[in-house]
């Protein structure tokens, strides 16, 4: 009798299957607990880095309940790759769909942030434009430049004021979240992301501007969805966060 | 096959598994450590504070590249893409060491980020000895392969762990890292001697030693079950089977593992003074 990997995996993901039967103490006893020293060691392991990966998800629901619900995930989902850097990227789908917490209805969309916030403090690096580009180039050449954004810049919409909702549960002091619908821009200026709420149809700009066209045809299309729409504020935030690289006037 | 002669380029002297908290502290007072360990999956991202210090670092310390995510042990083949990450992390790094696991972590698209163990047969043994060529095929330089620790064994096995490590080494040419730590929670559990381990051992072959804490627990029957947690300091009958092994090997690069709560710095510099201390005599014999 052998134990395969393939049994191995069943019973370590499964407490209540029976312990492979090759499997002994060293002295022909059969392994017994000794084999939930593996189990543990998968489980608990994969538990605490989706934990430390979702720091507000855990926050929000407490420690023993997203213990419980990270317990269903990590059996559900196992990573498919060893970086666990990257672990957790079907959790805000999984927590969507998840019953017990629907009430709940914006705890997929912080769980998007906390995933936003590590591929932003992963991606490579860039070095941000520098500012003085706007006092520098003519309108005209402006509005034809084409726009390179920082490998780091992650963007998170949402129907709720999940910024805010983040904030008040990091931030010593942050107010209490409005009740609102924010889009969250998400930059690295060097090392930590910054993240800061955008004007309404700041996505799509950036989707144009993504797309490779030119700033002021971008800008005309998203004036026509929104009439008030106030690029300098996206501007600040987009230098805030260092999340523009390049601006590039068409020749 | 890979000359299994060339000795690692880490030196002889104590080192520790970096944390990033650590960075500043090991910048201004690294004493009495003299290179340091990292884990290969957590700087496979593509830039950031990560990739940042460990640039940084390697201007001043020799760095060893500790995987433990390629799954040597797995029946099925070794994932290409991670090869892949592990080949540029290695060709940009230039690492003074790399080494992985007898063990396995991923099976049929999930990695279970634990390392999970073997049965000694030849049928393992080919198939470990197949992925350790490709290994060193594609990084393009020598591999160390670390035992493990062990809580259970198979009916299977047909070899002991160290005839099993030692015909790894004669095929491949690869060397080994000796965990200290691992023999003496692997003899506890199983209830074998492991001084007569470290006897067995090809010492000859060993690129490196790691010594880490172990957690006690217990077994069905009563019986003494310690786990290789890394969250504590070493335990002093691992100090003594180090000094037992060192007199027989000779001096080695020797590593402080601290994974699990990890402590401020201070605390993991006096584990590597102590390592520096139990390295001592070997050294004073070996001038």
């Amino acid at each position: 009798m052998i134990t395969t990997q393939t049994d191995f995996r069943a019973a370590i993901f499964d407490p209540q299957m029976a312990v492979p039967a090759s499997l002994t103490d060293g002295s022909e006893q059969p392994a017994g607990k000794r084999f939930n020293v593996y189990r543990n060691n998968v489980i608990v392991s994969l538990k605490e880095a989706l934990s430390e990966s979702f720091p507000v998800v855990t926050k929000l629901i407490g420690p023993q309940s997203f213990a419980n619900l990270a317990g269903l995930y990590v059996r559900a989902h196992p990573p498919c790759d060893p970086r666990m850097m990257l672990y957790g990227a079907e959790f805000p789908a999984f927590l969507e769909t998840f019953q017990p917490l629907q009430h709940v209805g914006y705890l997929a969309d912080v769980a998007r942030l906390e995933l936003a916030q590590r591929r932003a403090y992963h991606a490579a690096d860039a070095t941000p434009i520098d500012p003085a580009i706007f006092g520098e180039l003519p309108p005209e050449a402006l509005a034809s430049a084409t726009v390179l954004f920082a490998p780091a810049m992650q963007i998170v919409q949402s129907s709720w004021p999940v910024l805010d909702i983040w904030q008040f549960n990091m931030t010593k002091d942050a107010p209490q979240p409005s009740a609102a619908a924010q889009n969250v821009l998400i930059g690295r200026p060097e090392f930590d992301p910054q993240m800061r709420a955008m004007p309404e149809g700041s996505a799509e700009l950036i989707t144009l501007l993504q797309n490779r066209t030119k700033l002021g045809d971008a800008l005309e299309t998203i004036e026509q969805s929104h009439p008030d729409f106030d690029f300098s504020a996206l501007l600040g935030v987009l230098l805030q966060t260092g999340a523009l690289v390049a601006l590039t006037p068409s020749q | 096959m890979f000359d299994a002669s060339s000795s690692s380029q880490l030196p002889n002297a104590p080192g520790v598994g970096y944390k990033p908290q650590h960075f500043a502290d090991i910048l201004e007072s690294p004493a009495p450590v003299e290179w340091l360990e990292i884990h290969a999956e957590n700087y496979m991202g593509l830039g950031g504070r990560p990739l940042a210090q460990l640039r940084h670092l390697a201007e001043q310390f020799p760095i060893s590249v500790h995987g433990v995510g390629l799954s040597i042990g797995s029946e099925g083949a070794l994932d290409g893409d991670h090869l892949a990450r592990l080949k540029t992390l290695c060709d940009w790094l230039n690492p003074a060491s790399f080494s992985e696991h007898l063990a396995w972590s991923s099976h049929e698209n999930a990695f279970l980020n634990d390392l999970l163990p073997l049965p000694y047969t030849q049928e393992t043994l080919n198939r470990v000895a197949d992925h350790i060529d490709q290994v060193q095929e594609v990084l393009g330089r020598k591999m160390l392969l670390e035992n493990p620790s062990s809580y259970l064994a198979f009916a299977e096995s047909t070899m002991s762990e160290t005839d099993f490590l030692r015909a790894i080494t004669q095929r491949t040419g690869c060397g080994l890292l000796l965990d200290v730590n691992n023999v003496f929670v692997s003899a506890t559990n199983l209830k074998l001697d492991a001084r007569a381990y470290i006897d067995d051992f090809p010492l000859a072959q060993v690129g490196e030693i790691h010594l880490g804490g172990h957690d006690e627990e217990a077994d069905d029957h009563g019986a003494p079950l310690l786990i290789d947690s890394h969250g504590a300091e070493i335990a002093d009958p691992v100090w003594a089977l180090l000094d037992y092994t060192l007199e027989r090997s000779g001096p080695k690069p020797l590593l402080i593992e601290w994974d699990t709560d990890v402590p401020d710095w201070p605390v993991l510099a006096d584990e590597a003074k102590r390592g520096a201390r139990a390295l001592a005599p070997s050294l004073a014999l070996a001038s």
